[in-house]
């Protein structure tokens, strides 16, 4: 697989949690999803962005502890690397 | 009906544009807003009036009742908290279809992306309660929420059993109606295959040459209030719900038992729950399809309900002006005849012309006319027959 770098995966996972009603300006990485309005269903459709764009499964239990934008890059990014 | 229920708001987005009073002058003004074959509401942008998150969270038909619903409780004059304990507040919508239009995406993306790729909202958008869901949430009803499906008789039904509930003491008021957007693929070739939509793409209900029905979506939303209640709060009232009767025809599918025997019962029913009788009816609001079957079949219900009275009544029929509703038509149909009663003018049937043999009722065909109802209370019946045999009729008062 070709190189991801972080940056590119903050950039498409603040896309796609913008893309689930938040105001764009509003999503950052300490943003929680819960300030964000971003539930469990959302994040169920940010895991299948997420496997289909760079292979990486997120399962039901990691949801939990997911609580931030930048707790969603860091898992991400570490299993995509 | 053992207590007064009063209607102190209603909202509509329609084939004729967003608003129950844009529905109400069109309709009156003789306007129709079917084009080419097809009423949609065009004029309908859900971004226009909900959030992005409302939008995405929300199938179509939602969305007309989430906005149907917003013009009802401003016109009842709600605030966000509302006037009533929320426990006591009631919701309840019917749909004929429900979320067609996710199912039918859904399942694009199931055959071409696989199971993995369905999205989790699909089930929550498509289910045919997802609107009294949308709109318990959103104005925060904590009452009897649920969705009452009947097909074309949904939204009378819920208003129906909206009607019932507070009745029954078991809500101070209760918020209802229908809702529906099944202008998909699926539907128009389900529909053509029993043969039930327009080959013209003409709505002309009850006119000789009439080939069917005109596929419509939208959305009627009713605030209902114990009149009691809604008098000691001071709210201003648009009309009332006299009374409500629903039966079957246990006759077949899809056609309607041809001597009308049922649509009449339930007829007699809801003027006996009004506690009034044919000679004080002053309109019917008929359900009308503009099919061969159903038209015929309606017009001997009302002969046999309404006796002598059914050669002087007006009798008009909505769907002319904005097509077939389904599952939203008995609610937005009720909308378009409480505003009818209050400026006491009976809407025309658009597009009629040519008589058939037995088909002999006033349709009102030159455009709209004024009830003289000598300074009492206005009195009509809404009609509404769905597949499957269900007939729900509502008896509504217009403010004396």
């Amino acid at each position: 697989m070709a190189t991801i770098t972080k940056d590119q995966i903050e950039e498409r996972v603040t896309e796609a949690v913008a893309s689930f009603g938040p105001e764009p300006e509003d999503v950052k990485l300490d943003a929680t999803f819960e300030s964000l309005d971003v539930d469990s269903l959302d994040l169920v459709e940010l895991g299948q962005i997420v496997q289909d764009e760079y292979g990486v499964e997120l399962k039901s239990d990691d949801m939990p502890k997911l609580k931030t934008v930048g707790d969603a890059v860091d898992l991400i990014a570490s299993r995509a690397s | 009906m053992n207590r007064r229920v009063v209607v102190t708001g209603v909202g509509a987005v329609t084939p004729l544009g967003v608003g129950a009073e844009t529905l109400h002058e069109r309709w009156v003004r003789g306007e129709s807003g079917i084009e080419d074959g097809v009423a949609a509401c065009s004029d309908f942008d859900p971004v226009d009036h909900l959030t992005r998150k409302e939008a995405r969270r929300n199938d179509r038909f939602s969305q007309l009742a989430l906005v149907a619903c917003a013009e009802a409780l401003e016109q009842a004059g709600w605030d966000d908290d509302g006037p009533y304990d929320r426990t006591r507040v009631g919701c309840v919508v019917g749909t004929g279809i429900g979320g067609i239009e996710t199912l039918t995406d859904a399942d694009g993306v199931l055959r071409e992306q696989g199971p993995e790729r369905v999205s989790p909202l699909s089930i929550p958008l498509m289910m045919a309660n997802a609107a009294p869901a949308a709109l318990a949430m959103r104005h925060n009803l904590q009452g009897q929420c649920y969705g009452t499906v009947s097909a074309c008789a949904a939204g009378a039904h819920a208003i129906g059993a909206a009607a019932r509930m507070i009745d029954a003491g078991d809500a101070d008021a209760v918020v209802c109606g229908g809702a529906e957007a099944a202008l998909v693929p699926l539907a128009y070739a389900a529909f053509g295959a029993m043969d039930a939509l327009s080959d013209s793409g003409i709505s002309r209900p009850f006119d000789a040459r009439r080939d069917g029905f005109v596929m419509g979506e939208g959305a009627g939303i009713l605030v209902l209030e114990d009149a009691e209640r809604a008098e000691a709060r001071g709210a201003t009232v648009l009309g009332e719900i006299l009374g409500y009767g629903a039966t079957a025809d246990a006759h077949h599918l899809t056609a309607p038992e041809p001597r009308g025997e049922g649509a009449a019962r339930a007829l007699i029913a809801a003027m006996r729950d009004a506690g009034v009788d044919a000679t004080q009816i002053d309109y019917v609001n008929a359900h009308g399809t503009s099919t061969p079957l159903n038209d015929r079949a309606e017009t001997v219900a009302i002969k046999a309900a309404l006796g002598e009275r059914a050669a002087d009544v007006p009798v008009s029929s909505t769907k002319s002006a904005i097509g077939h509703l389904l599952g939203a038509a008995g609610a937005v149909e009720a909308v378009a005849t409480l505003l009818a009663l209050r400026d006491r003018v009976a809407p025309p049937t658009l597009g009629y012309e040519e008589p058939e043999e037995g088909l002999d009722l006033d349709y009102v065909p030159d455009g709209a006319r004024s009830l003289d109802t000598n300074g009492r209370q206005p009195v009509a019946l809404s009609s509404s027959f769905g597949f499957g045999g269900h007939n729900a009729v509502l008896c509504l008062g217009g403010v004396a």
